[in-house]
């Protein structure tokens, strides 16, 4: 058990390591393959009216004609330790973890992201609970009555559910709920849940339901089918000779085998989503990572992309790390390997 | 009345291809300290008959009719609800294949303690006891250590072991094993037999062993029950099953059983043909298809249908062929093969 944990932390470290090599090749080194001078590189760190001779002096300062370890190991050292930036004009400091200054407003890009997370946190924190409730027990369900009109509707409902994208039945909900019925607040609304709670919900009630409909639908199909493979098990039929209720079958036996596999999915979907829920957050135009990545490319903002790749990716390392720890409580099996 | 009495029981699943007839008309009787063994190759209806006495095809898609009379109390037409709070109490089961039949997230100590206190009205740490104690009475070294192993920790003989102490752990005065050993080695198989046999004497429960294997009954079964297509071709003690055998299956099934004293390089007299479809039952006597004296009958074999007739003794064949015919086929034909292979 303790070798299995060992083992897991080693590799979600080296996982988290590849992927800052990966993200700084693409930024940094893969530009200099396609021709790119380390002038170019430092070109987009200063204005437009920049002279060559500036160019030249910011791409020696950022130390652009280091060989590419140097650089990576700089890129690194910012990332643990923190970054000490020389333009010329006074060193300036960025704490760790530094992810750079952002071109467009030139503050630190890592308080803005940690200003971020509290929004996508919440949407998927809600969603989660909302479509792992309902996913699992119309899933359940469904395999109990397998062929009758719920199963039927069901079925049919999650079909839609999966096909629809977000920013469809998104727009139709706000149309709806929002600007028709007047219900629930129309998209932009954001609350901190440590100021007011209610309102914190009453905000995020729509998205939390269209994001849960879609991962239901996905959750739905597969405890069902993981159902009516688990309930056809021999352990079943000795469970039923034992003399147990059929309820306490059906969630005793059954589903804490069938649930196992989701586990897994689980883990990544959630570890996916809170690094950003990119249509969700800007259907409802949700102040959160997504949102936050979506207009850091569209300014063309390499230090603010960097860095929500890289927290993203991060999130779903540590995501299945929890995932894999999770599993060998969940299934002893797993603790023998 | 016996404790166990079955009555015409007949258990038929409707499916797209057709009616399949997996039991069909089925009787017989058992006393409390008595072994049954009921003998049939694959999809004669030995595993549905043992389910259907504990009420697992209630609710199903089955048809069950007849009468099931368990220490005075008729099943069928009692209450899913009734019948599940027998099951695990009054009659209990044994499966064929330990690993698949106990749950790989529990430890066998839970799954033992989940079954005692279905029953039983006790606290966690009295069932535990209990646990423990049947765990060391069927034979497991360590029980107080063992009781928090998972069955993937267990050996195929131990988990045997504890699946039985699970089923015996509410003292059922019915128990029925279904192919108990034929997951398990051969050295395993006749330890656990021996673990049967002396559990049913201390416990004096009635005990149906399923089983194709006519070398498990042999030494356990005081009453032999031959299966073939739904219904049951000959019934007797096992001497008579043994010695004096009537029915062209039952010879077949002895001549397929593998001896040590037997020469080596000699052929198994095998029963030629595969068991019938029991959606399409052949018509008449359902063997004869397969039956080497099939002819002997001038027609009657494949147009009617044999009725189940006592010899003597309460000794019961299915067979048009008369009975001294049958005698002599026996006596001059059959074990003389038997004996000389």
């Amino acid at each position: 058990m303790v070798t299995y944990i060992i083992r897991r932390l080693i590799g979600a470290v080296a996982m988290l390591i590849v992927i800052s090599m990966v993200t700084f090749g693409i930024f940094f080194v893969v530009p200099q393959w396609a021709g790119a001078t380390p002038e170019a590189l430092a070109s987009r760190y200063v204005g437009r009216a920049a002279t060559p001779e500036t160019v030249a002096l910011i791409a020696e300062r950022l130390g652009f004609n280091d060989p590419v370890v140097v650089q990576y190991g700089r890129f690194v050292k910012g990332l643990v330790a923190g970054a000490e930036y020389d333009y010329g004009a006074g060193v300036e400091q960025c704490p760790a973890p530094c992810f750079g200054y952002s071109f467009i407003s030139g503050q630190p890009v890592w308080p803005d992201l940690v200003d971020r997370m509290p929004v996508t946190f919440s949407l998927a924190i809600g969603a989660a609970i909302l479509w792992v409730l309902a996913g699992i027990s119309v899933g359940v369900l469904s395999a109990l009555r397998r062929g009758s009109f719920f199963d039927r509707l069901s079925m049919g409902t999650a079909l839609a559910g999966v096909s629809l994208p977000i920013f469809f039945t998104g727009m139709i909900s706000l149309v709806v709920f929002s600007y028709g019925l007047g219900w629930t607040p129309p998209g932009g609304a954001w609350t901190d849940f440590t100021v007011n709670p209610a309102q914190w919900a009453y905000n995020l009630l729509l998205p939390w339901i269209t994001l849960a409909f879609l991962f239901a639908a996905t959750y739905a199909r597969l405890t069902r089918a993981g159902m009516l493979e688990t309930m056809g098990e021999d352990y079943i039929r000795t469970a039923r000779a034992k003399g147990l209720r059929e309820n306490q079958v059906v969630v005793r036996h059954g589903l804490r085998a069938a649930l196992t596999p989701l586990l897994t999915l689980f883990g990544i979907d959630f570890g996916l989503l809170i690094g950003g829920a990119v249509l969700t957050e800007t259907t409802y135009t949700l102040p959160g990572l997504g949102q936050f990545a979506i207009l850091a490319i569209r300014n063309q903002d390499l230090p603010q992309v960097m860095g929500v790749v890289l927290v993203a990716a991060g999130f779903v390392v540590v995501a299945s790390l929890v995932v894999d720890l999770l599993y060998a409580v969940v299934d002893p099996r797993v603790r023998l390997s | 009345m016996n404790f166990l009495d079955v009555k015409d029981l007949k258990i038929h699943f409707p499916t797209d291809d057709g009616l399949v007839r997996s039991v069909d008309g089925l009787s017989f009787g058992l006393e409390r300290g008595k072994t049954l063994g009921i003998v049939g190759e694959s999809g004669s209806g030995k595993s549905v008959t043992s389910l259907g006495i504990l009420g697992l095809h209630k609710g199903g898609r089955a048809r069950l009719s007849g009468e099931i009379w368990l220490d005075g109390e008729e099943l069928i037409g009692a209450s899913s609800e009734h019948v599940r709070r027998l099951r695990g109490k009054k009659m209990a089961m044994i499966f064929q294949d330990p690993l698949s039949s106990m749950h790989p997230f529990y430890t066998v100590g839970h799954q033992i303690i989940e079954a005692y206190r279905i029953h039983n009205d006790v606290s966690k740490q009295v069932a535990r006891k209990h646990a423990i104690d049947m765990l060391g009475r069927v034979g497991i070294p360590e029980p107080a250590r063992r009781v928090d192993s998972y069955p993937h920790e267990f050996s195929g003989g131990m988990r045997q072991r504890a699946m039985i102490a699970m089923a015996l752990s509410c003292d059922p005065e019915l128990l029925i094993a279904d192919e108990p050993t034929t997951a398990l080695d051969v050295t395993v198989q006749a330890q656990i037999l021996d673990l049967m046999r002396d559990l049913q004497r201390e416990f004096n429960s009635a005990l149906i062993i399923i089983t194709h294997d006519l070398g498990v009954v042999a030494e356990l079964s005081d009453d032999i029950l031959v299966m073939y297509g739904g219904k049951c071709v000959e019934y007797g003690t096992t001497e008579d099953i043994f010695y004096r055998p009537e029915h062209p299956y039952t010879w077949g099934l002895l001549g397929s059983m593998p001896r040590l004293d037997r020469e080596p390089t000699e052929r198994l007299l095998p029963i030629k043909g595969s068991p019938p479809s029991l959606i399409n039952v052949p018509p008449g006597c359902a063997f004869h298809p397969r039956c080497p004296y099939a002819e002997r009958t001038k027609g009657k074999a494949d147009t009617e249908v044999p009725a189940l007739a006592e010899t003597e003794g309460g000794h019961l064949v299915r067979c048009h062929l008369d009975r001294a015919e049958r005698q002599s086929l026996w006596e001059n034909e059959i074990k003389p093969v038997l004996e000389t292979q």
